[in-house]
């Protein structure tokens, strides 16, 4: 088969179409991200996120978050449609930082927790899940 | 969708004071996530709950905004301290504005 001019075009709109998709997906992360924190910088460690390495329903994902001396914790999965999952605000009688719940996964991804310390610091934990079935029907 | 939404809440009826106890809730809600399709093509409009609180004597232990992204049939589990005696109201926010609502009571012992 011989490309004509036409083909190539729009072949090669098709390629850009299909890796600038991705990207704007992750930019509603960053968009995200950014307005919880403010545009400060997310440091590492003192938050824990308990995300199975394989779901096989995409549906129904299992996960867990914790931050000792957290004031709200955010999660983020980058790659849905829409990025954001929850927010966890704890309240002068919480127990402890944490909490568990169960999240919809359209696919493979990061998903992220970002926890804002009482002190008004960041810390930031990411989680790569492999999804077998995706869960945003379609 | 205000048919068929029952909270269950696990929580326990006795804690020592300043007891750090594990509640589980539960309620029954489809969770639509406004992404998926009816068999002619048309998007199925969004239908979730989108807040759920936890308050004992008028003080917060938890407050979760959700997004499309949390499943069907939401579930939380999380720690609260009890200081005293008194009665623990978990409210959750439908998008169509229905408030559901249940209480727990928790004993000194």
């Amino acid at each position: 088969m011989e490309f004509s001019r036409r083909d190539t075009l729009v072949l090669g709109l098709g390629a850009a179409v299909a890796t600038v998709l991705p990207l704007r997906a992750f930019a509603a992360a960053d968009e995200a991200i950014a307005t919880f924190t403010g545009g400060a910088e997310a440091g590492a460690g003192g938050i824990t996120l308990t995300a199975p390495e394989i779901a096989e329903n995409g549906n129904t994902v299992p996960i867990e978050v914790s931050a000792p001396g957290a004031v709200s914790i955010i999660v983020l999965a980058g790659g849905n449609p829409t990025p954001g999952v929850a927010t966890f605000n704890f309240g002068p009688l919480a127990g402890d930082q944490s909490a568990s719940t169960r999240i919809r996964l359209a696919g493979t991804q990061d998903v992220i927790a970002i926890a804002k310390m009482a002190d008004g610091s960041f810390v930031k934990a990411a989680s790569t899940v492999k999804v077998t079935i995706g869960g945003c029907g379609g | 969708m205000a048919s068929g939404v029952k909270p269950r809440v696990k929580a326990p009826k006795k804690a020592a004071a300043g007891e750090t106890v594990t509640i589980k809730t539960l309620i029954s809600h489809k969770m639509e996530s406004g992404q998926r399709k009816d068999g002619d093509g048309n998007v199925i409009p969004r239908s979730i709950i989108h807040r759920f609180t936890c308050d004992f004597n008028g003080q917060n232990v938890i407050d979760v905004n959700m997004e499309a992204a949390i499943s069907t049939n939401p579930y939380f589990q999380f720690e609260a301290m009890i200081p005293e005696a008194g009665d623990m109201v978990f409210t959750w926010y439908d998008d169509d504005g229905d408030v559901y609502s249940t209480t727990k009571s928790v004993a000194i012992g």
